[in-house]
């Protein structure tokens, strides 16, 4: 069902952009309005959430660690996966975010002779990998209808991009590669049951809008084309806070504009916040040092505590009346 | 807040990233682009037409550069284009640029306003006011 509802929720979108560009003709509200309004709430929304992670106690010292942890100094250990310094962190947190190591992990499990086994599964880290490069270049190059004068490294990046030289306007791979890893990551939650079986609509629609974005990007660059320099015009004009929409771009931009503009609202109360998220799990930005440091859980009450020290001090002379030992006469 | 400054660090270079495009472009001119038709031989034109109309050619110029690329190149198609009696060849040098011979004031205009690099010009190789 989170399916096909996903799917129709994507559609809706679509037409409501359609129309409300080709039947209405509501430029500004579709061009400027809705993508401020969404830009803000992207911002402020990315902002509140993680400051309210950051209000959240963590009451264990909970690092996962895959290695040895640090003990003897003639003990070798893990200092990636199972670092005991700020410094080790810093490196399992940048192979995490810009290799994703710990997806590298991922096993599948299966029936052997009616026995669970285990076997690695790369599948999932590898378009993992393409998805987020792809967007993250596809990004990167969309720069240059923002800023003007296009900076050099930009032009640069998109010839690279397009260094296959098919077609014109040029091929670009990382839109195609993104279009793809989208679709095999929707291909792969579907294809294993138990996949299947745990996932929810707020699995799918990100990645149907997602597809949906780049879909809708590569058919206004191939197949349907806008004029790019009006596009242009409307896009410096946002960067500038001046905000005019001329018309006569093409409907297929609004399109892909307001489904870029619920991916922006969605972001932040949405599992996409994972880009926030990873800097503040535990897991990954604990280090290991539970046997150097003591961890106090933040949120343990105040508890009055009498000392057997003190104790004694109170009733010294009681005790010793009672013939009771003493530590100190 | 736990940790807070480290936290409020990483959300002031979300900021900066996020905000990048708003604040890169303060000081520096976004003029648009007017691609210019005023050369000698458009100016002795009596009608003023393209192979296509503007409205055409402004979106698919590309797409048509590409189809006579293949036309003359792969199937040795040579025959000419006539618009109203004007004849033009398929090619960039001896058709485009025989009216539009400025390059800087015509196709620059918007390709490096759009940041397009087509790679046309690699071998086609072009110096203005030679043709
Ligand atoms: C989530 C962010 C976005 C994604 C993932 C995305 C994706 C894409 C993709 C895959 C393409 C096909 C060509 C290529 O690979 O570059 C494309 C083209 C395009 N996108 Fe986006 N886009 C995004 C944001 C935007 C924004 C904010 C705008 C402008 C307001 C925009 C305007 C365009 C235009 C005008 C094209 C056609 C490019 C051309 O003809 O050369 N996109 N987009």
């Amino acid at each position: 069902m989170g399916i096909f509802f996903s799917f129709f929720m994507v559609i809706l979108l679509v037409l409501i952009a359609y129309f409300g560009i080709a039947a209405a003709g509501l430029h500004t509200l579709f061009g400027i309005i809705i993508p401020y309004a969404a830009f803000v709430t992207f911002c402020i929304g990315f902002l509140l959430k993680v400051i309210k992670w950051g209000r959240a106690p963590v009451p264990f010292h909970i690092p996962t660690t895959c290695g040895q942890q640090m003990t003897l100094p003639w003990i070798n250990y893990s200092k990636l996966d199972n670092p005991s310094s700020t410094s080790g962190v810093i490196g399992r947190m940048i192979l995490e975010v810009f290799c994703f190591r710990s997806l590298f992990r991922n096993l599948k499990t299966g029936l052997n002779n009616g026995n669970i086994s285990y076997a690695s599964d790369k599948w999932l880290w590898l378009a993992g990998l393409a998805f987020h490069y792809s967007f993250a270049v596809v990004l990167i190059r969309h720069l240059r209808f923002f800023l003007e004068p296009v900076p050099a490294l930009i032009n640069t990046i998109d010839s690279l991009d397009g260094f296959l030289q098919v077609g014109v306007p040029h091929f670009l791979l990382s839109g195609g590669v993104l279009l793809i890893a989208a679709l095999y990551l929707f291909f792969r939650r579907t294809s294993n049951p138990q996949v299947r079986y745990i996932s929810l609509p707020a699995d799918y629609f990100p990645l149907f809008l997602i597809a949906g974005i780049a879909l809708s990007g590569i058919i206004m660059r191939y197949i349907s084309k806008v004029d790019i320099i009006k596009v242009k015009q409307l896009t410096v004009s946002l960067a500038e806070l001046k905000g005019n929409a001329p018309e006569g771009i093409g409907t297929i931009f609004f399109i892909h504009l307001f489904l870029i503009c619920t991916l922006l609202v969605y972001f932040p109360f949405s599992k996409l916040m994972h880009m926030g998220g990873i800097f503040l799990s535990p897991t990954r930005n604990l280090p290991n040092d539970s046997r150097i440091k003591r961890h106090i859980n933040p949120w343990n009450p105040e508890v009055k505590v009498h000392t057997y020290e003190a104790y004694e001090n109170d009733f010294r002379e009681k005790m010793k009346g009672a013939g009771i030992p003493v530590e100190k006469e | 807040m736990y940790n807070g400054s480290k936290i409020i660090i990483g959300l002031i270079i979300f900021l900066a990233i996020a905000t990048f495009p708003f604040y890169s472009n303060i000081g520096k001119s976004a003029g648009v682009p007017m691609p210019d038709t005023n050369t000698p031989v458009i100016n002795g034109l009596d009608k003023k037409e393209c192979v296509a109309s503007a409205e055409y050619m402004k979106k698919e110029h590309m797409k048509v550069l590409d189809e006579w690329r293949d036309e003359v190149v792969r199937e040795g198609k040579r025959d000419v284009i006539n618009v109203g009696g004007r004849v033009f060849e398929k090619s960039l040098q001896n058709g485009c640029m025989q009216c539009h011979s400025n390059k800087s004031r015509f196709c620059d205009e918007c390709h490096s306003y759009a940041g397009v690099k087509p790679y046309c010009w690699d071998c086609h190789h072009f110096k203005e006011g030679r043709i």
